[in-house]
């Protein structure tokens, strides 16, 4: 580990179209927000603090997903001004919630919530800033990992690889001795096809995964929706499975494209 | 309650009644040893703490197949009526998490602060057959080398160990075809099965060592006799009847070092989820990761090991890369390692017939069906073409 010497690095917290649940996570850091400060420069960080000091800056840890044209150029000067960036959670590393926009008509949208829908502004698709600009380094997660947050500005202050596994869930439910919630229980559980780093939040209290870190690093989903099938879950229920946050990541897009098929070709047959 | 407190010699028989396992227990805590067995939790029999007989899970039993766990009441009182669950020993010996060493920055160097080495002394009670073949198995492969491994070597050292024979064999059980069970025949300071049997409720103790011997001699017993070992052999004999699963082992390490190519590993591949629940579940899988972290600051660093798995694309990252880029590499390393080459570096299998990778896969792959497919078409190649990854 080298000796830290000179200037503080330089800390940016940056928001795009999200809740502002990530930058929580950062200030849900508490005991440890005093070691942060102590290490860093919080230079841009409004959640925080109205105090900004200009870039470049060495660290930019980015929440949010890229929904209007206003934000395309403002992440490209993030990132011009970013010597290491990370899209934190959901919305920056998969679209988000408000993703689900992509599987449907925006401007029907448009026409049916807002009164004058011209005054909108907005782009078709809510994608990760990766369909941007280039990222460094993605952490995953509606809300994203206190835990892993820490770990990466720690491994980034200490020049080293952060330890950011990019497994299956199951992994650690079984380092934690849970029992599997679908081999014992039955539950619909995405932790075999999602990634790791909850801390198995939802199966240690006897719930099943709902995939809100995304997808993992090699995510079977049809292996396991078929599972699933068999054990009598509907199409259009796995398909709502797998359109949730991480909606638009590719793996999950894919299988609930998949399940809305189905769902189609079932309500035809039916039909 | 029948007899005195005599020294019953290694090999002998005795019979203890059902209240004598309370006396046991309460023995192994007035020794110091942290008694760990099966308990009812999370809809599972799992291992953990036990205080008392209380929290054995009293009355119950599973059913298991491949992806399927379920437990369900039996019509008796029995205490170990039911077949081994997710957890195995290891979690104990080796545990699944656990911090090797920290250091702290002194100037331009480091010091060590070194662990405080002491773990508890665990008495394993429950361990079934299959289990006393995989804490073997794993004392092979962490302390009968040139390279001990300090961790496993304590922990080990110290346990001690209460065999369950089995009564019930799960529908994934397959230790008869391995040749692992289901009677604990080494690895045990006491074994015990259960009877239940008119009207009456006793175990059948067998003394498997001089320590044993004198723990044993605390708990109210006498020898016993022809009728009652012939019931606890009839049991055992009963559940070897019964197992859910068979495995051809004949020659399976060629078997399957001459089939790298066969279409069967295309065909688990599309079902594995590369998930690694099946190599978390078996009691011989051993491989860890080793992590080092720092604090924030810079001046306190620990290296962690964890538990590691070869289906994840990590397990194999060298110069910039995972090797194993496919599902299909990985399920066939993990098999041909696990029943084939195991046999060639430890002069044993690496599989117990445990059953636990076949229930607890979520979508029910099956290693003994997929070893089956493949012999069953010994030979047959996807293409002529060897494929990467």
């Amino acid at each position: 580990m080298p000796v830290r010497t000179g200037r503080k690095p330089k800390l940016a917290v940056w928001k795009f179209a999200s809740c502002d649940g990530c930058q929580l996570t950062l200030l849900d850091c508490e005991d440890e927000l005093l070691a942060i400060a102590g290490e860093v420069e919080i230079a841009y960080f409004l959640e925080a603090s109205r105090a900004i000091v200009k870039g470049p800056y060495d660290l930019s840890v980015v929440e949010g997903s890229i929904s209007s044209p206003e934000q395309v150029e403002a992440i490209r000067k993030v990132r011009q001004q970013s010597k290491f960036l990370v899209a934190m959670g959901a919305c920056a590393s998969g679209g988000g919630i408000q993703s689900l926009r992509n599987f449907a008509d925006v401007k029907e949208y448009m026409q049916a919530v807002y009164p004058t829908p011209e005054y909108v502004r907005t782009l078709d698709k809510s994608l990760p800033m990766s369909a941007y600009v280039p990222v460094d380094l993605e952490l995953k997660g509606c809300s994203p990992s206190k835990a892993q947050l820490l770990e990466v500005i720690s491994a980034f202050l200490n020049g080293r690889r952060p330890n950011v596994p990019t497994h299956s869930v199951c992994v650690d439910c079984k380092r934690q001795g849970i029992a599997c919630v679908i081999v014992a229980l039955g539950l619909p559980c995405l932790g075999p096809v999602t990634q790791t780093g909850c801390g198995v939040l939802c199966p240690s209290h006897r719930r099943a995964c709902y995939g809100c870190f995304g997808p993992m690093e090699t995510p079977n989903t049809e292996s396991l929706g078929a599972w699933f099938t068999l054990m009598g879950v509907p199409s259009d229920s796995l398909m709502r499975l797998f359109r949730t946050f991480n909606a638009y990541a590719p793996a999950f897009k894919e299988a609930s494209e998949r399940y809305a098929s189905a769902e189609a070709t079932h309500s035809h047959d039916q039909g | 309650m029948a007899g005195l407190p005599v020294a019953q010699p290694v090999g002998d028989r005795a019979v203890m009644e059902r209240e004598g396992l309370q006396r046991l227990l309460e023995i192994l805590g007035a020794r110091g040893y942290q008694i760990v067995g099966p308990t009812f939790r999370d809809g599972a029999i799992l291992y953990d703490e036990l205080t008392s007989i209380d929290d054995l899970p009293v009355g119950w039993t599973d059913d298991q197949e491949g992806g399927t766990y379920r437990l369900r009441r039996r019509t008796d009182q029995a205490l170990f009526g039911y077949g081994v669950g997710p957890h195995s020993w290891k979690k104990f010996l080796h545990p699944a998490v656990l911090r090797l060493w920290r250091a702290r920055r002194d100037g331009l160097g480091f010091q060590f602060i070194p662990e405080d080495e002491s773990p508890p002394r665990y008495a394993l009670v429950g361990a079934r057959s299959c289990d006393l073949h995989a804490i073997a198995i794993q004392d092979r492969v962490f302390v009968a080398g040139p390279y001990v491994d300090p961790a496993y070597k304590v922990r080990r050292e110290n346990a001690l160990v209460v065999a369950v024979n089995c009564e019930h064999a799960g529908g994934t059980c397959f230790c008869v075809s391995m040749g692992t069970g289901p009677k604990a025949t080494f690895g045990f300071d006491l074994a015990l099965t259960e009877v239940l049997e008119a009207g009456r409720h006793y175990f059948v103790v067998e003394v498997g060592t001089e320590r044993g011997a004198e723990i044993f001699r605390g708990v109210p017993h006498r020898e016993a006799r022809a009728e009652e070992r012939d019931a606890a052999e009839r049991i055992v004999a009963r559940a070897a009847e019964r197992m859910g699963r068979v495995m051809d082992t004949t020659d399976i390490n060629h078997l399957l070092y001459r089939n790298p190519e066969h279409p069967r590993w295309d065909n688990v591949a599309g079902r594995c989820l590369t998930c690694g629940n099946c190599t978390m579940v078996c009691p011989t899988c051993f491989c860890f990761i080793v992590e080092d972290v720092n604090d924030l600051t810079g001046e306190v660093t620990e290296r962690v090991r964890r538990w590691d798995v070869c289906f994840t694309t990590q397990f194999t990252y060298t110069a910039g890369k995972p090797l194993r880029l496919s599902a299909r590499s990985r399920y066939r390393q993990w098999l041909t390692h696990k029943v084939g080459s195991w046999i060639d570096q430890f002069g044993t299998s690496g599989c117990v017939g445990c059953g636990r990778c076949i229930t607890w896969c979520p979508v029910a792959i099956d290693i003994t069906e997929e070893v089956r497919a493949i012999r069953e078409t010994d030979g047959a190649r996807v293409g002529a073409v060897e494929r990467p990854g």
